[in-house]
């Protein structure tokens, strides 16, 4: 029941980033369609679930000290992992996200988790919460993603059912910020609900 | 006159917050009064031009000299972090007034995107040391630009009847929007 907490909290109570505001700059730079917002929530999945896992295996060795700057190190290897695996396989998206692979690094969702959660937990808690908070993450990118998609360029996924151009601010910088704006004001609200 | 355009790229049309989104987490975090934003822009111009300029020079002589271009993410963030530090320690003994006023900004930085963001574009763009420094003081300056505006904008918002659901952050994201809006009119200077 708790490991299911771990699990389920990332999603909707403690969303990272509707909730906890964290990550914006990855949240708003890469959203520009459902796909690359699918994406990046992926990779940061990834390095969040094995940050988690080597910090709280680790986390006796390390002495309090220099704690940070050893996460940094472990979170920035899993990055680079990611980074070549990306170039390797999928270089359509890793050409779109550009510049936001290797800033997974400075993601304050990462640090912020191997340092609240995996540096005091043990290590099936700690993949589990860093496997929810990383598909919370995945999910509001691709909420976000689909709705500026939807309303900039007619299309889901990159499927086109409305004719025509949209509202091409939506794909633009403006579009980020008006867009996740307003999806937090909703989300606040269904909370609100819930509770 | 590259300089100019650099420069001016730097700062308007291609603003490091409002249209690259980097360093977007202090701006929404920081900005809520014009001192303390311009006490950030302050802290992240000096971190930002020195690490550009470490950065530019390990690339060039030691990741790029013995083929290890792929360690280019795990180095920089490491400098960084470092340099954080040791500014910290430095202006703590040299001018502990500017200390007192950067202080609590400083530890802060290490996690700012736009930091890493600057070393990275600057070595992707094969800038030269000169251009990297010229890339780097417009990019600090730009940020410092959005932050303050931003902040002014925030100071009145404090004031304005706000609906109770928009309250704080989503007005904050929509403002920051229309700033975004503004700034895309520089679009077709350059």
């Amino acid at each position: 029941m708790n490991q299911l907490k771990n699990f389920s909290k990332g999603f909707f109570k403690e969303n990272p980033v509707f909730v906890l505001l964290l990550g914006m700059c990855p949240t708003l730079g890469v959203t520009t369609s459902a796909i690359n917002g699918l994406g990046m929530g992926l990779a940061t999945t990834f390095v969040l679930v094995m940050s988690n896992l080597v910090v709280s295996l680790v986390k006796s060795q390390i002495p309090d000290k220099v704690r940070i700057p050893s996460f940094i190190v472990i979170i920035a290897s899993f990055v680079t992992i990611v980074e070549l695996a990306m170039q390797a396989y999928v270089p359509a998206l890793f050409e779109q996200l550009g510049l936001f692979i290797p800033l997974i690094v400075v993601n304050c969702i990462v640090l912020g988790r191997a340092e609240a959660f995996a540096s005091k937990n043990n290590i099936l808690s700690s993949i589990l919460d860093g496997l929810g908070m990383g598909l919370g993450f995945a999910l509001a990118l691709t909420i976000l993603g689909g709705v500026r998609e939807l309303l900039g360029a007619g299309s889901f996924f990159g499927y086109k059912f409305i004719q025509g151009d949209g509202m091409l601010v939506f794909v633009l910088a403006p579009g980020a910020f008006i867009a996740l704006g307003y999806l937090i004001v909703i989300i606040n609200k269904i909370n609100k609900k819930t509770a | 006159m590259e300089y100019i355009i650099i420069i001016i790229t730097a700062i308007f049309v291609n603003n490091i917050v409002l249209s690259q989104f980097l360093g977007v987490c202090p701006f929404l975090g920081v900005s809520s009064k014009v001192e303390t934003s311009m006490g950030m822009a302050g802290a992240v111009t000096f971190v930002m031009v020195i690490a550009t300029m470490v950065t530019y020079l390990l690339q060039k002589y030691v990741l790029d000299a013995f083929g290890i271009a792929f360690m280019q993410t795990i180095t920089f963030i490491l400098v960084i972090a470092a340099l954080v530090q040791l500014v910290e320690i430095i202006l703590k003994k040299v001018s502990p007034a500017l200390y007192q006023a950067l202080g609590i900004f400083l530890p802060l930085i290490t996690t700012n995107c736009a930091v890493l963001g600057v070393t990275i574009l600057a070595v992707q763009k094969n800038y030269n040391l000169m251009e990297s420094v010229v890339f780097s003081i417009a990019t600090a300056i730009g940020f410092g630009l959005a932050l303050v505006i931003f902040a002014g904008i925030r100071e009145h918002l404090d004031m304005v009847n706000v609906p109770k659901g928009m309250k704080g952050v989503p007005i904050a994201l929509i403002t920051a929007g229309i700033l975004a809006l503004a700034f895309m009119g520089f679009a077709g200077l350059v």
